[in-house]
């Protein structure tokens, strides 16, 4: 398979036609605005069988990929930011309605102050609405977590929504050189959970007394459980199918022998990845842990792979205010109750596209940075 | 059309938990007689999405998708989208209330028009937030009491249905609980039409609009025939009156004085004689408006009711 230079958004777009969506709702937002500039395009060249619905509202679009996925299709939308926040009530919908949507966020600050640019506030903000959430590092990733969501997303025992995550104009905005494999075969077919049956006609989503709720969010959190053993199924047979290594859960990067890591989520991985080989250069043992999958939290499996180093560095791209960096706050609590838990360190960083830079890394491990916020612009 | 001559199929079933007297469940009832099998109905929160009952119950015999509040249109609109690319022929229909329709679902609704979805949009008309316990809406008309409007709101309705006229969409009707007949008449000629179709019924509540149970034919009836909620299609640009309000329009029929109408329903019982003349001075301008966008010869009758 021959490679395309293509953003992130491109990536996007060039995976949701390939892996056979059929019904895209969306409202236009920066940087996520292009994903469907690119699909309208697809659509009306005939190169995409797909039904577009460009709504008036992020909310509408929320809603528009869950009627149409009751509805027995597979459905698409992409968004950022304020769009993202605007459509929180809908993405609880989407989960207690059992509807397998796959979301692309390039992830971006929240206002005011307008600001355009790259962090993972507005994702994460959404940690607790029952999304699987995924965060990418380049656009081959994003291409292959497009499809790799439908499957993770339309499985059985699953059958969840999944938000597929990469920072805004680094990833959106950046072109790189991505296979654009056939995805059709690998996606397979949707077979939905609820259907329109007029000979059998069921109600969807009336009242459900306390007698039932329960065993509704049970079901749903069982299913999260579930993901991460399709998860692995998936990555496998991904690689079977296309000969590309795409984690799916998390990247291990020079871990094996470390004293020292580094944990990220994102494309600040790329820069962290630098500053891993230049401190092994100097003789640290520094290595990586990559959160690729955030929601549901693969805690066992990041404990088993962090829990013979020394220090942990977390440096998280967002923050919960009145608290700490997300992923810093859950990797700690990951960690409670293992007597070998190593000592763990967490970094604010890069908030509204503040650049983050190799050195930033590199600082933290060798002591020269004190604060858990990192602002000083490293030029 | 005799109700007699309704089919005999029921799809909103015996047992369901709305009130005696429900306006909205005998307008319900009615408009899935003149649907028929093959109906998805989407359903914000609303008072039907009380009384079509609770899990793993239902008392609605077509399939049923339970909307958030402000979405109806959109969840409709995707449905709509996938049933289509799947080959399935099926009446997408949303059955919202006032609620969901005038206030909080209004830009789903307009977007949703304006794209001319292919869908039909019903809204049943309480005038009220009556599911969440009488609260006012942009649909309450002047004067009337709610739990938050408690000497009587102070501003008259919008009009969703003139909006919809205003977007320019295929069809629009107005309909009423105390005339099933028109109201089938009306879906049925609905369902045959292609694109974005929008039906606005009148709904008497009686623990809203605190009147007896027994009344909500004769109260319903005495809204259009006081002038108060007017009956008209709305189809290829054309505005025509039916029923009732044709005749009134005619010349045929005098229109009864508002006091008949308000009377009746406890909302009503604390308006002075100023606030009744604002009503009245409201139904005369109204009229006028729509003798003026009527597109099948004049109205006789403006002079009446002033």
């Amino acid at each position: 398979m021959k490679e395309l230079l293509l953003t992130g958004n491109q990536a996007v777009a060039h995976a949701v036609r390939n892996s056979g969506v059929e019904v895209v709702s969306a409202y236009p937002i920066t940087p996520s605005t292009p994903v469907v500039e690119e699909i309208a395009k697809m659509v009306e060249r005939g190169e995409m069988n797909a039904k577009l619905i460009l709504v008036e509202s992020e909310h509408s679009a929320m809603s528009a990929c869950i009627g149409a996925s009751l509805g027995g299709v597979r459905a698409f939308t992409a968004t950022s930011s304020h769009g993202l926040a605007y459509m929180h009530e809908m993405l609880h919908y989407a989960v207690n309605a059992r509807t397998p949507v796959v979301m692309a966020v390039a992830n971006r600050a929240i206002g005011p102050g307008w600001n355009i640019w790259a962090d993972l506030s507005d994702s994460m903000s959404q940690r607790d609405v029952g999304w699987i959430q995924l965060y990418c590092e380049s656009n081959q990733e994003i291409y292959d977590s497009i499809a790799m969501a439908y499957r993770v997303a339309e499985h059985e025992d699953v059958i969840l929504p999944v938000m597929v995550c990469y920072d805004g104009f680094v990833l959106s905005h950046t072109s790189m050189p991505v296979k654009p494999d056939d995805l059709r075969e690998f996606t397979g077919e949707y077979e939905p959970l609820w259907k329109v049956d007029f000979e059998n006609p069921e109600t969807h989503g009336n009242i459900l007394p306390p007698d039932y709720f329960m065993e509704l969010r049970y079901e749903i959190c069982r299913s999260h459980a579930a993901a991460l053993k399709i998860m692995e199924r998936v990555e496998r047979e991904f690689y079977e199918t296309f000969s590309r290594r795409t984690p799916l859960i998390f990247e291990s990067y020079r871990l094996d022998d470390a004293d020292v890591a580094i944990v990220t989520a994102g494309a600040i991985s790329s820069e962290a990845k630098i500053a891993v080989d230049s401190l092994r250069e100097k003789g640290v043992r520094a290595g990586l842990l990559r959160i690729r999958c955030f929601r549901p939290l693969p805690s066992h499996r990041i404990v088993q792979a962090l829990r013979d180093v020394e220090r942990v560095y977390v440096f998280d791209r967002s923050v919960s205010v009145g608290s700490e960096g997300q992923i810093f706050q859950e990797l700690r609590s990951a960690f409670y109750g293992f007597q070998s838990s190593p000592e763990i360190c967490g970094y604010v960083v890069g908030l509204g596209g503040r650049d983050v830079t190799s050195e930033i890394f590199e600082n933290a491990v060798t002591g020269r940075i004190n604060s858990e916020w990192v602002m000083e612009v490293v030029v | 059309m005799r109700i007699s001559a309704m089919p005999e199929e029921e799809y909103l079933l015996e047992g369901n938990s709305a009130c005696h007297g429900c306006g909205s469940s005998m307008a319900l009832r009615t408009v899935l007689k003149a649907l028929g099998k093959n109906t998805v109905l989407v359903v914000p929160a609303s008072c039907t999405s009380v009384y079509q009952g609770m899990y793993p119950n239902s008392a609605i015999a077509v399939p049923v998708v339970n909307s958030a509040f402000a979405c109806s249109a959109a969840i409709a609109s995707g449905l709509k989208a996938s049933l289509e690319h799947k080959g399935m022929e099926a009446n997408v229909v949303v059955w919202a209330g006032d609620g969901g329709t005038y206030d909080i679902g209004l830009q789903a609704l307009s977007g949703a028009a304006e794209r001319n979805e292919d869908i039909i949009y019903i809204c049943y008309n309480n005038e009220i937030y009556s599911n969440t316990g009488i609260q006012r809406s942009s649909a309450t008309p002047f004067g009337a009491w709610t739990t938050t409007t408690v000497h009587g709101k102070r501003e008259h309705r919008k009009d969703v249905a003139e909006l919809m006229v205003a977007h320019g969409v295929p069809y629009v009707a107005t309909a009423s609980s105390g005339h099933l007949d028109d109201l089938y008449r009306k879906i049925r000629k609905a369902k045959s039409i292609e694109g974005f179709r929008y039906i606005e019924i009148l709904s008497p509540c009686p623990p809203g609009w605190k009147y007896s149970m027994e009344r909500t034919v004769e109260i319903a009836r005495l809204a259009v025939e006081t002038g108060m909620w007017i009956l008209y299609e709305y189809e290829n640009g054309i505005l025509k009156f039916t029923g009732v309000s044709k005749a009134i329009a005619d010349g045929k029929k005098r229109m009864k004085d508002v006091e008949e109408y308000l009377l009746l329903q406890g909302r009503f019982a604390h308006l002075n004689a100023e606030e009744i003349q604002e009503i009245r001075r409201y139904v005369a301008e109204k009229w006028r408006k729509f003798a003026g966008m009527r597109g099948d010869g004049h109205v006789v009758a403006a002079e009446f009711f002033v």
